[in-house]
């Protein structure tokens, strides 16, 4: 029995590195159908990229730019839509953020754990879900027509902070969640207000991430053409939008980019079209940047 | 006047109890039981629950102004939930109730309209694990003196708990760098420091040293003992021979199965009685054999 013993186990030993072999040939296939794919969703986008890039990127110049909508091709820019669409992400983000992060803060930490409270948190959940312009057409709705702001750039940037309050409060509860109960328990220990522990231990430490989701949502709203379109925004103006003018209406790059497209003309449908996607491209991009950026900047270690 | 004698009695150290009373194993706890105004906590056939099954029941005992108590016992007999109850930290725990009663100086600790936020500026507590917030060290003293709007010298305030908490010189030249360069032993003084720096009456300290070495440990030790001048001291450990070394009193808590059947168990003071009594001549079988690590 004694001397049997050692033997089973080297044989155990040597079975068991058949099936270590066997695990890992299955590991292998696995990771190589998950490449495949993987390379096959970035081609694809490469692809959309190439094609838009050398379509659109001899039309990219200053004067594409910095000039309001013609009725040819040539002469065409997006300057109206540019500033429209930055004008609607600055008052998007100062109506959403604030109402966001404060959303946030109640449901975790303040709201009391009853039905109602529950039914709120599903029904925000659902909301990151509905199409976009079904948000559209609420906005039409309730801004342009029961708080009477008529087809203005506010009215698109309520209805642009709507589409993304749910996202906001989704992030902002899930950083507030990552900030560890020791610091509450500390905070509270020496006698400060839950209140004060929120304000000055738990929205310190969980804006980072409150931030990066907002700009997130952001870049996503900005690119959004169904809302805006119900809400009324312009084709092509002949004016910038800036945020103070707020009741005026407005033009927006996802817009004018669906109008060039549904122009009969190369010059429009496909060149100025391009170009217009490379900008949208770029300003989302430089908000993903900015989003990162914000992250490792202000993100603290526990 | 009546303040200064208040100050007067604050201040008397605590080895004025006469050493032959400690030494008189025979005695009982009650028999102990120093002048009424030295008495901090009066707690009463407290129990605590969570949900509807007690985690511990019925626990009696009396703590005095400027001692060390120990609460020693096995893992799950509730020394954390007893030790959060002085300052009303269950409170936050939305399952858990507690039942008996307090006394504060006098005062029903969970009385209608005493607000718990007044009662943990004046009874700190450390954790377990050292969690300074993330800032930098200065920011996590006056932390306590700003939201308790307590109009202080910011700089005086900072040396001053610091060095209480024996820690100012390796921090000195380090005011402004993050609480997380600190190391564990450091961090934990630095929460101690925080507690400081509000001038409590109390301090809790639920194993403030598990997660130390033995020479961080042995700071903290040294440190317990000054601190105890100053202030009324709780602490809860799994070290034997820590609540030997630090403590003036000892209680003993151990679980009981409350329900055959369930086998659910509920924490229950044993014993309560000077810390050397305790170790040296134990009334109870059951803390006799935890002290001398024959438990099981
Ligand atoms: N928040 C809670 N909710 C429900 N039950 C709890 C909670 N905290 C503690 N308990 C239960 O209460 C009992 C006592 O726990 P407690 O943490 O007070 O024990 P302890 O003596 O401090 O143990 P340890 O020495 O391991 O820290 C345990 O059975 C535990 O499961
Ligand atoms: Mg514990």
């Amino acid at each position: 029995m004694a001397v049997s013993t050692p033997r089973r186990t080297v044989h155990d030993t040597l079975a068991g590195l058949e099936r270590g072999r066997r695990r890992k040939l299955k590991e292998r296939a696995f990771a190589t159908v998950l490449f495949t794919l993987t390379a096959v969703a970035i081609l694809v986008l490469a692809l959309l990229v190439v094609d838009i890039v050398l379509d659109g990127f001899t039309r990219i110049n200053v004067d594409f730019l910095t000039r309001y909508a013609s009725r040819t091709a040539e002469n065409t820019g997006i300057r109206a839509g540019l500033t429209g669409t930055l004008s609607l992400m600055v008052l998007t983000a100062l109506v959403a953020f604030p109402v966001g992060v404060g959303a946030a803060i109640y449901l975790e930490e303040f709201a009391p754990d009853n039905r109602f409270t529950r039914l709120m948190e599903a029904n925000i959940s659902n909301l990151a879900g509905v199409p976009s312009v079904v948000y559209g057409l609420l906005g039409v709705a309730v801004f342009v027509y029961a708080l009477n702001l008529g087809r203005s750039l506010l009215a698109g940037a309520l209805t642009l902070a709507l589409l993304i309050l749910p996202v906001i409060i989704v992030a902002g509860r899930e950083s507030i969640r990552a900030v560890p109960l020791a610091i509450r328990d500390g905070g509270l220990a020496l006698g400060a207000t839950p209140w004060q522990v929120s304000y000055r231990q738990i929205l310190p430490s969980a804006l980072p991430g409150m931030l990066t989701g907002t700009i997130l949502a952001l870049s996503r709203a900005i690119g959004e053409t169904a809302p805006i379109l119900v809400v009324g925004a312009v084709f092509s103006r002949r004016a910038d939008n800036e945020p103070w003018y707020f009741m005026e209406a407005f033009a927006a790059l996802p817009v004018q980019i669906y109008n060039f497209v549904s122009r009969p003309q190369e010059g429009f449908k496909i060149d100025a079209a391009s170009a217009g996607i490379l900008v949208l491209m770029a300003v989302l991009l430089i908000m993903n940047s900015a989003a990162i950026v914000a992250r490792n900047r202000f993100s603290r270690r526990y | 006047m009546d303040s200064a004698q208040s100050q007067a009695v604050r201040q008397r150290p605590v080895l004025d109890v006469p050493v032959d009373s400690r030494a008189l194993a025979h005695h009982t706890a009650a028999e102990h039981s120093k002048l009424a105004s030295d008495l901090v906590f009066d707690v009463r056939d407290v129990t605590v629950r969570y949900g509807v099954h007690p985690a511990i029941r019925n626990v009696s005992l009396q703590i005095y102004r400027h001692e060390i108590t120990a609460l020693i016992g096995p893992s799950g007999c509730g020394k954390s939930t007893f030790i959060r109850c002085f300052n009303r930290m269950n409170d936050l725990i939305p399952s858990a109730t507690v039942e008996g009663t307090i006394t504060y100086h006098g005062q029903d600790l969970y009385a209608k309209g005493v607000d718990p936020v007044e009662v943990r500026r004046r009874i700190g507590m450390v954790f377990q694990k050292p969690n300074p917030f993330p800032k930098s060290v200065r920011e996590n003293i006056l932390f306590g003196p700003k939201v308790n709007g307590m109009e202080v010298d910011a700089d005086e305030v900072v040396e001053r708990s610091l060095r209480r908490a024996a820690l100012w010189d390796e921090v000195r030249n380090k005011l402004n760098d993050s609480a997380y360069s600190l190391s564990g032993g450091q961090q934990q003084r630095l929460c101690i420091a925080r507690a400081i720096a509000i001038d409590p009456d109390v301090i809790l300290m639920d194993e403030p040293a598990s997660a130390l070495d033995p020479i961080s440990t042995g700071r903290i030790e040294d440190l317990m003992r000054e601190l105890q001048e100053r202030y009324t001291i709780v602490i809860v450990t799994h070290n034997m021979q820590q609540a030997a070394r630090v403590s003036d009193r000892t209680a003993f808590f151990t679980t009981e199965v409350e329900d055959e059947a369930s086998d659910f168990r509920s924490g229950k003071l044993v014993e309560y009685d000077f810390t050397e009594k305790i170790f040296k001549n134990p009334s109870d079988r059951r803390t006799e054999d935890y002290v001398t690590g024959r438990f099981g």
